[in-house]
């Protein structure tokens, strides 16, 4: 089962590249929420499976009674999920005023900082 | 710390203190602050007995023990001669100053840079460690920077500042590395010590690449051609600095490095062949370049880059004659060039001009300072009794010998010696002789400050040749034997008597006055020859300048393209050729896996996903793509509920409702085009760099799984989960107790996104293309 998660994991990883390598700044934004759920499902499958039984112990125990899920990945997933919530949310806030502000979502035309005819620096001293 | 390492370090507090003193004091403040220097050459003065029995005065403190670099210093005859010139001539210059910018609104700052100078100046001759020598030495690269560039306002004063910061910078690197290599070579860190070990470093395979380092940073320093044309464009600087800089000091520098590593790296076939074949010809070329200027300052400071190449000839030409020759050669110029400076700047601060031709007759308005000029004019032309004249004679002693080689570098010293004393004669007498010519200022004689410096300078120039017992005693042989590493006996006297010697000097003397008779003419000669070459290395500095800004240009324009997708495409193929080659390179690569086992409804679930996936690529409306989107995140939500993580799938859940709720508020402002704006080859090209970057991740991460793992990590938060923290999700536990912190980090990033969010809801359209607009 770790083999088809990890060859799901890696399709992830192949659509969001090719989106991130669009031209559209929306296309690029459905590329990178794609690029989060990529890695949290990478960070999931290195850190091995197990189906069904939760990393909970039962109340009248100290240690679980059985093999649980690994709780490591777990957590570290669960932090990843809400900053790439967090940074997904601002880059989509970002595009949508760059596109009210300069009229396109075409990354060849958002050429604001970085002009195509950039003046060569003085010759003199 | 002792008293002699206060005293090294003073000019570094004289220089915090002279812009405070000039606001109170004005231009008076020179008189207090030439007591820096002065006491300075007093407590030094106070070594030269001790010093010229054969003696070493050192101190100094460990700084960085583990890179051997010490603030360390040693005074031997030849940093304790450099030394005395450097604090002496200092304290003449600091009155000068006082006298030549007194009213300048700067004045205090232009003091504190002179200061600073000297301090770097006298650490660099006195230093013993290989790296503080390195760190005074670019000291006096930076702050010879400041003092040409000080009046900023002009470009040429730019240019100059800029050239001479590339040139003598450059050769720092040079000798930074040099260190470092003798350093290896010899496995000592200090100076002193180096010099025991010539043989070794002499005889090691690398001693060519130390030779190369230091002689480049010598060359640069000292102006040898081709790095010559520094030294007269510095001349832009206000004529103190020159006096100072130009004469005596900052250009010396390379000459010291190269006298004070001659008992290391001298003694060779190419240490005696590359400085007398450098030095000569950057004496003759310096020599006829000056009988082409007509302004003094340029004039002089030719003849100073032609007085720096006698001096490299005569510390590579091999024995101690020689040696000799080049001591004393070093001393009369730093006299004589350092008073004629100062004549010429109290020419142009008097007359208003510096144009040779168009002065004459002074002699009546400025007669201290005629005097003064005759003095250092005779010792530069090297005639008895001048301290000039000892040094020539010892220049032809040492190297007129019978050989090829020794006659050829004679006749060109000849040449070079009797335009020298052309220029001289130009400078100091044809602006003070003949009928008197109308000057832009009605010219008189200038104030004590002004002519104090050069009536010293050349009274000394005539007392040291006069009693040149005492000199060659105190100065001069322990100078040599510091250079030539074996103990050398001076003795030239002022009496002349009759040998090859005084004969070329006759020679020398001859042919000047001859040269001098016709110097319009060959001014005129040395214009035209030059007009027909047409280039120099000064045009080809600004040719290498702007070259060099221009490459940076088209290298910036070309990485930096500003199109985002070139970015992307070059960070993922790296990123995949980098997976890919390191598994193949390392064979790393997974064993082809087993068909997996699942139960339908994973497969139902993975299926849903991947359907997900790919309908965002080709949604081609609206709600399709947020639909799609969806899709993917429920089903990764399923994924996780699936494999024992309930927390993650409600996390999941929730957050994939939230993308999609504030992904169609805004998709219904933004357009989702129908179709790819890319060409059909570029989707083909960007699912090729996809495929290669993403498949290698999932190789990777096949490979991954296929190690065995180690449980160590979650072992331990399993087994303490309820034991320490007391709670029964082991989860929940790990991301508020075990890793609290990280937790807090992770708020303080959703905070500050959230607060980024409101900023960039709340400017105004209006604003923000008001902004942009500027």
């Amino acid at each position: 089962m770790e083999t088809a998660l990890s060859i799901l994991s890696g399709l992830f990883f192949i659509v969001s590249i090719y989106l991130l390598l669009s031209k559209y700044v929306i296309r690029v934004l459905l590329g990178v929420a794609l690029l989060g759920n990529a890695v949290n499902l990478l960070i999931f499958t290195a850190g091995r499976l197990t189906r069904e039984v939760p990393p909970i112990i039962p109340s009248h125990l100290d240690v679980p009674a059985v093999a649980t899920a690994n709780p490591l990945p777990q957590a570290l997933i669960l932090t990843a999920i809400v900053i790439s919530f967090s940074f997904f949310a601002f880059l989509l806030v970002l595009s949508f005023r760059a596109y009210q502000d300069l009229k396109s979502d075409d990354t060849e035309t958002l050429r604001f900082a970085e002009p195509k005819n950039e003046p060569t620096p003085p010759l003199g001293y | 710390m002792n008293d002699t390492q206060i005293y090294l370090l003073l000019p570094f507090a004289a220089a915090v203190i002279a812009p405070i003193l000039v606001r109170f004091l004005g231009e008076k403040a020179a008189w207090i602050l030439a007591l820096f220097p002065a006491a300075i050459f007093v407590h030094l003065f106070g070594l030269v007995e001790q010093i010229s029995n054969g003696e070493v005065v050192t101190g100094g403190f460990v700084w960085v023990p583990s890179l051997n670099a010490n603030f360390t210093y040693f005074l031997d005859g030849l940093s304790l001669t450099f030394a005395l010139l450097i604090s002496g001539i200092g304290t003449l210059i600091i009155l000068y100053a006082g006298g030549y910018l007194g009213g300048h609104k700067h004045f205090g700052r232009f003091l504190s840079f002179i200061f600073l100078f000297m301090g770097a100046m006298i650490g660099l001759v006195a230093a013993d460690n290989l790296i503080t020598l390195f760190i005074f030495w670019e000291l006096t690269s930076i702050t010879s920077f400041l003092l040409i560039g000080f009046d900023h306002n002009r470009e040429a004063s730019r240019r100059a500042a800029i050239q001479a910061l590339v040139v003598t910078g450059g050769g720092g690197l040079a000798l930074l590395a040099g260190v470092i290599v003798l350093q290896s070579i010899s496995g000592v860190s200090e100076l002193s010590l180096l010099l025991g070990q010539g043989d070794v470093v002499r005889d090691h395979p690398y001693y060519l690449l130390a030779f190369f380092l230091i002689i480049g940073a010598a060359f640069t320093k000292s102006a040898q051609f081709p790095f010559h044309f520094w030294l007269p464009n510095a001349m832009e600087a206000p004529t103190p600095v020159s006096a100072f800089l130009h004469s005596a000091t900052m250009v010396k520098a390379g000459v010291y490095l190269l006298m004070r590593m001659n008992p290391v790296l001298g003694d060779t076939v190419i240490w005696e062949t590359v400085l007398p074949v450098f030095g000569t010809a950057t004496l003759v070329i310096g020599t006829l370049l000056a009988v082409r200027q007509t302004d003094l300052k340029l004039m002089l400071a030719y003849t100073t880059v032609a007085s720096l190449g006698l001096l490299v000839m005569l510390t590579g030409f091999g024995g101690e004659k020689a040696i000799e020759a080049a001591v004393y050669y070093l001393i009369a110029h730093a006299l004589f060039k350092g008073a004629l400076f100062m004549i010429a700047g109290i020419i142009d601060h008097e007359a208003g001009t510096r144009d040779v031709r168009k002065l004459g007759g002074l002699r009546k308005a400025m007669p201290i300072t005629f005097a003064a000029a005759c003095l250092a004019a005779l010792s530069m032309a090297g005639l008895p009794p001048f301290f000039g004249f000892l040094a020539k004679e010892e220049i032809y002693a040492a190297i007129a010998h019978p050989t090829f080689w020794g006659v050829s570098i004679t006749l060109l010293t000849i040449f070079g010696n009797a335009l020298m004393l052309v220029i001289g004669a130009t400078v100091a007498l044809k602006p003070f002789l003949g009928e008197p010519v109308k000057t832009p200022k009605n010219a008189h004689e200038g104030p004590i400050l002004l002519w104090a410096g050069p009536v010293v300078l050349s009274i000394v120039g005539l007392v040291s040749a006069l009693f040149a017992g005492f000199s060659n005693h105190d100065f001069v042989s322990p100078m040599a034997s510091a250079i030539a590493g074996t103990s050398v006996e001076a003795h030239a006297s002022v009496i002349p008597h009759f040998s090859l010697a005084l004969l070329l000097s006759v020679i020398t003397i001859g042919l000047g006055v001859a040269v001098y008779l016709k110097i319009d003419q060959a001014r005129f000669a040395m214009a035209w020859l030059l007009a027909k070459i047409g280039w120099g290395p000064d045009k080809g500095f600004d040719q290498f300048i702007s070259g060099l800004v221009r490459f940076a240009t088209w290298i910036t324009h070309r990485l930096q393209n500003g199109r985002m997708e070139a970015y992307m495409t070059t960070v993922f193929i790296f990123f995949g050729v980098v997976l890919w080659g390191s598994m193949i390179y390392f064979d790393e690569l997974p064993n082809v896996p087993s068909f997996p086992v699942l139960s339908f409804y994973e497969w139902g679930i993975f299926t849903i996903a991947a359907v997900g996936l790919f309908s965002v690529i080709y949604a081609n409306d609206r709600l399709t793509a947020i639909v799609s989107l969806g899709i993917q995140g429920f089903a990764v939500a399923l994924i996780f509920m699936l494999f024992g993580a309930p927390d993650l799938s409600f996390t999941q859940f929730m957050v994939e409702t939230l993308s999609v709720v504030i992904l169609a508020l805004v998709m219904t402002r933004l357009t989702l085009n129908k179709t790819d704006a890319r060409k059909l080859s570029e989707q083909l090209f960007d699912a090729c760099v996809a495929l290669l970057a993403g498949s290698a991740l999932m190789v990777l991460l096949l490979s991954v799984i296929q190690q065995p793992f180690d449980t160590a990590l979650s072992d331990f938060f399993t087994s303490y989960s309820k034991v320490v923290a007391h709670g029964g999700n082991i989860v929940n536990v790990i991301i508020v107790d075990f890793r609290g912190l990280d937790t807090l980090g992770e708020i303080s990033v959703v905070m500050i996104a959230g607060l980024s969010i409101l900023a960039l809801i709340r400017v105004k359209g209006q604003k923000m293309r008001k902004v942009l607009k500027q």
